[in-house]
C-alpha cells in the first residue's frame, strides 16, 4: 500500500509546486472542474479494468484481451442502440452479455482446457477486434441517447459518474473477495494451485470466475469509454489499455506470479498511471518524448518495492554516514 | 517472471504473425484471368488502418474502384503500425503481385523493404502520404492531397477569420506521420506573417476522438486556457472531439473559441451547420479510381507523373448545408 501511495503523493507534490493550474478546482455549472478531476474521470476505465484484471493475475494469470472486450462492449451497445434501434437498457444488457461471454470464453480456455493464460486471451485480443469491425461494418457509430451519454459525461454528486460506476464495482469486488472465501480461494490457487486444491478449493472454478468479472469490468470499462465520445470507434477503444491495467496492478504490488492481490492498490497504481498522462499534457511535453518520462517513474516505483533493491541502496546510503553504525535492517517488502 | 518472459516473447512474435499474415486472404493471383482470357492485373494495397471516417471513406473507395475496375486487389489493414505494415508489402512481393500501392502509416524507415520491392521489379504508387527516401526511384508516382497545402489553407483561414490576432492550441496527428509534420508545417507558414498569432500550445491527440478530446481537456484546464481564441486541429476527428471539451468546459466552439480543421468528412459538416466548427479544409479521400488508373498505366509500362494531386477544397459554415447531403463519408 505505501510505496505507490508514496509516488502518487510525491507526483501530485510536484504537480502542485511546479505545474502551474493542476491544483485549480472550481465549480462549473454545479461540477467541479479542474485536472484532478479529469485524472479521476480519464482514469476510470484503467481503474474498471485494473480491478478485473487484479484478481487474473492474483490467480497467476493474466488478460490480454481486456482492451478488446472494451471494443467489442461498445461497438455492440452503438449498434444496438444506433443501427438496430433499440432502447439504452437493451443496448447496455447486449454490451454487458457480450462482455460476460467474451470472460466466459477466456475463463473456459485457461481453466478447463489448461491453455496458458497468455496464449489463451491472445486470441481474444486479436481476433475480437476483427469482431468488433464486423459489428460496426468498419464504421465509427455515432450515438446521442442521453441516457448512454451520460453514463460517461454525467455527473453525480458534483463528480463524475464514471467514479461512481468505479466504486461501486469496487465494493462488489471487495465483498465478494474479502467478505466471502472467494478471496482466499482466488489467493490459495495463485500461491500454490496442487496444495489448494488438496484443500479441497474448487481450483477451475475460482479461475473461470476471476476471468468472468474481468470481461464483465472490461465491458462497463468499454460503456464508459465509448460513451466518453458519444461514439464506438472499433479499431480505437481500449487499444493498449491492457498494458496500462497490467502495469497498474503491478505498481500496486501484486505479483504477476500469482498470490496475494490488493485492490486497493491497483486503484491507486492505475490514477498514478492517469496522473502521469495527465501531467504530460498539462506541461506540454511532446508525445514523442512523453513515454521516457513515464517510463521512468514506473521503473522507480517498481524498484522501490524491490527488497534487494531497497536494501542496495540503504547499504550505499548507510555506508557514506557512518562504518560504525550498525546496518539498517531493511524493513519487509510492504506492498 | 522468469518463466513469463519467454512467453511473452513468444506472444508478441505470434500477436505479429497474426496480424501480419491473417490479412493474407491472397486469391491465387497469379492464375487470375478475366472473362476475355487477358491477365487480369493484382494490386497489393497497404492501408494504415481505420483512425478515421476519413479512413475508411478511402478503403471502401479503394474497394470500389477495384471490383469496377476489374482489379485483383489484395487488401491489407496495417492498424497503425509500421511493423505490419511492411510484413505486407513483403508478403506482396512474396505473392508476386504486379502493383503495389500503400499509404505509409509514418515518413521514414521504408528504404530496406522498398529495396526489396524494387528487386523484384514492382512498381510502387503511394497512395495519400509520403515517404521520406533519399532514392527516388524507390517508389513510381505519389498521389494525394497536398498536405502543406492544406497546413495554409487552415492558417489563411483562421487569418482571415480572425483578423491576424489569434491565441492558437494545435491538435497534432500521429507524431512522424506526413500529414501531421507537413500540416503544421504549411498551417505556420501561413500565419509567420501575422505577429499577433501564436501557438500557445500543440500536442499531439493522434488523429483519434477520444485522444482528442482528452488533450484538449487538458489544454482548458491551464491558468492560462482562457486566452485560447482558436484552435488548430489536424483531422476532423480529434476537433469533434475537441469540441466535446470545450462545452463541457462552458464555451462556445466556433464562438469563443474558432476551430479549423482538415478532412472534410460528414461530422464536420454537422458541426459546422450546428455552428461548433468554423471551417474544414477537404483533403478528398476518393482517390481509388485515379489509384486504379495509374496501377493499369504502371502495369502496362507506360509513363505516369510522380506527383498527382487530388481535388481539394475549403469549407466554411456558410457552404456546410448546401454540401452536407452530398457528403459520403
Amino acid at each position: 500500500m505505501f510505496w505507490p501511495l508514496l509516488a502518487l503523493a510525491l507526483l501530485l507534490l510536484f504537480d502542485y509546486l511546479f505545474t502551474p493550474g493542476f491544483f485549480r478546482l472550481e465549480l462549473r455549472g454545479g461540477n467541479l472542474y479542474g485536472s484532478r478531476i479529469d485524472v479521476l474521470n480519464q482514469g476510470a476505465r484503467v481503474m474498471l479494468v485494473s480491478l478485473g484484471m487484479t484478481l487474473v493475475i492474483a490467480t497467476g494469470g493474466v488478460d490480454l484481451s481486456v482492451g478488446t472486450v472494451m471494443a467489442l462492449a461498445g461497438t455492440v451497445a452503438a449498434r444496438l442502440l444506433v443501427v438496430d434501434g433499440y432502447g439504452f437498457i437493451a443496448a447496455v444488457s447486449g454490451a454487458l452479455g457480450i462482455a460476460l461471454l467474451a470472460g466466459a470464453w477466456n475463463g473456459v480456455l485457461v481453466a478447463y482446457f489448461n491453455i496458458q493464460p497468455i496464449i489463451a486471451t491472445l486470441i481474444l485480443m486479436v481476433a475480437g477486434r476483427g469482431v468488433a469491425q464486423l459489428v460496426s461494418d468498419g464504421q465509427i457509430i455515432n450515438f446521442n441517447d442521453a441516457s448512454m451519454v451520460f453514463l460517461g459525461n454525467g455527473h453525480f454528486f458534483r463528480l463524475p459518474f464514471t467514479l461512481t460506476i468505479v466504486l461501486f464495482v469496487f465494493v462488489g469486488m471487495w465483498a465478494l473477495t474479502r467478505q466471502t472465501a472467494v478471496g482466499l480461494f482466488i489467493e490459495a490457487v495463485g500461491d500454490n494451485p496442487v496444495a489448494s486444491r488438496y484443500a479441497g478449493v474448487n481450483a477451475r472454478l475460482v479461475t473461470f470466475l476471476a476471468y468472468l468479472l474481468t470481461g464483465l469490468c472490461s465491458g462497463l470499462a468499454g460503456l464508459v469509454a465509448s460513451s466518453n465520445i458519444k461514439s464506438a470507434d472499433a479499431n480505437h477503444i481500449g487499444l493498449y489499455l491492457e498494458l496500462d491495467a497490467i502495469l497498474a496492478v503491478v505498481v500496486g504490488g501484486t505479483a504477476l506470479t500469482g498470490g496475494r492481490f490488493y485492490l486497493v492498490n491497483s486503484l491507486v497504481g492505475a490514477l498514478l498511471i492517469q496522473t502521469l498522462t495527465t501531467t504530460m499534457y498539462a506541461r506540454n511535453i511532446s508525445a514523442d518524448i512523453a513515454p521516457m518520462p513515464k517510463a521512468l517513474v514506473i521503473i522507480a516505483v517498481c524498484l522501490l518495492q524491490s527488497e534487494k533493491a531497497r536494501r542496495y541502496l540503504n547499504q550505499r546510503f548507510t555506508r557514506h554516514q557512518s562504518a560504525a553504525l550498525p546496518a539498517i535492517t531493511p524493513s519487509r517488502a510492504q506492498p | 517472471m522468469k518463466k513469463l518472459l519467454p512467453l511473452l516473447a513468444f506472444a508478441t512474435v505470434t500477436m505479429t504473425l497474426a496480424t501480419g499474415c491473417g490479412k493474407k486472404e491472397a486469391p491465387d493471383s497469379t492464375n487470375a484471368t478475366d472473362a476475355g482470357g487477358k491477365k487480369k492485373l493484382t494490386l497489393g494495397f497497404s492501408q494504415v488502418g481505420a483512425e478515421s471516417a476519413w479512413r475508411t471513406a478511402n478503403s471502401q473507395n479503394i474497394k470500389d474502384e477495384a471490383a469496377k475496375n476489374g482489379v485483383n486487389l489484395v487488401f491489407s489493414d496495417a492498424q497503425q503500425k509500421q511493423e505490419n505494415q511492411i510484413k505486407a508489402l513483403r508478403s506482396f512481393v512474396a505473392q508476386n503481385v504486379d502493383v503495389i500501392a500503400f499509404s505509409p502509416v509514418v515518413e521514414t524507415g521504408w528504404e530496406p523493404v522498398l529495396q526489396e520491392i524494387k528487386a523484384a521489379k514492382i512498381p510502387v504508387v503511394l497512395s495519400d502520404r509520403s515517404v521520406d527516401v533519399s532514392d527516388p526511384s524507390l517508389y513510381a508516382s505519389f498521389i494525394g492531397a497536398d498536405f502543406v497545402e492544406e497546413g495554409r489553407r487552415a492558417g489563411k483561414f483562421l487569418a482571415e477569420k480572425t483578423g491576424g490576432k489569434a491565441t492558437i492550441v494545435e491538435l497534432v496527428g500521429t507524431p512522424g506521420a506526413a500529414p501531421a509534420i507537413d500540416r503544421a508545417k504549411g498551417f505556420r507558414e501561413a500565419i509567420a506573417s501575422h505577429p499577433d498569432m501564436k501557438i500557445v500550445k500543440s500536442q499531439s491527440g493522434d488523429f483519434t476522438r477520444a485522444k482528442g478530446k482528452e488533450v484538449m481537456e487538458a489544454f482548458l484546464r491551464a491558468p492560462d486556457a482562457g486566452q485560447i481564441t482558436a484552435l488548430f486541429s489536424h483531422n476532423d476527428d480529434m476537433a469533434l472531439g475537441a469540441i466535446q471539451a470545450i462545452e463541457e468546459a462552458g464555451r462556445q466552439p466556433g464562438k469563443d473559441i474558432a476551430i479549423v480543421s482538415i478532412d472534410g468528412v460528414k461530422g464536420a459538416f454537422e458541426a459546422m451547420k450546428a455552428g461548433k466548427l468554423n471551417c474544414t479544409v477537404e483533403c478528398n479521400p476518393l482517390i481509388g479510381g485515379q489509384i486504379m488508373d495509374l496501377a493499369q498505366k504502371l502495369a502496362n509500362h507506360q509513363e505516369v507523373p510522380r506527383r498527382v494531386v487530388s481535388q481539394e477544397g475549403v469549407f466554411d459554415q456558410s457552404k456546410a448545408e448546401a454540401e452536407l447531403p452530398s457528403r459520403k463519408y
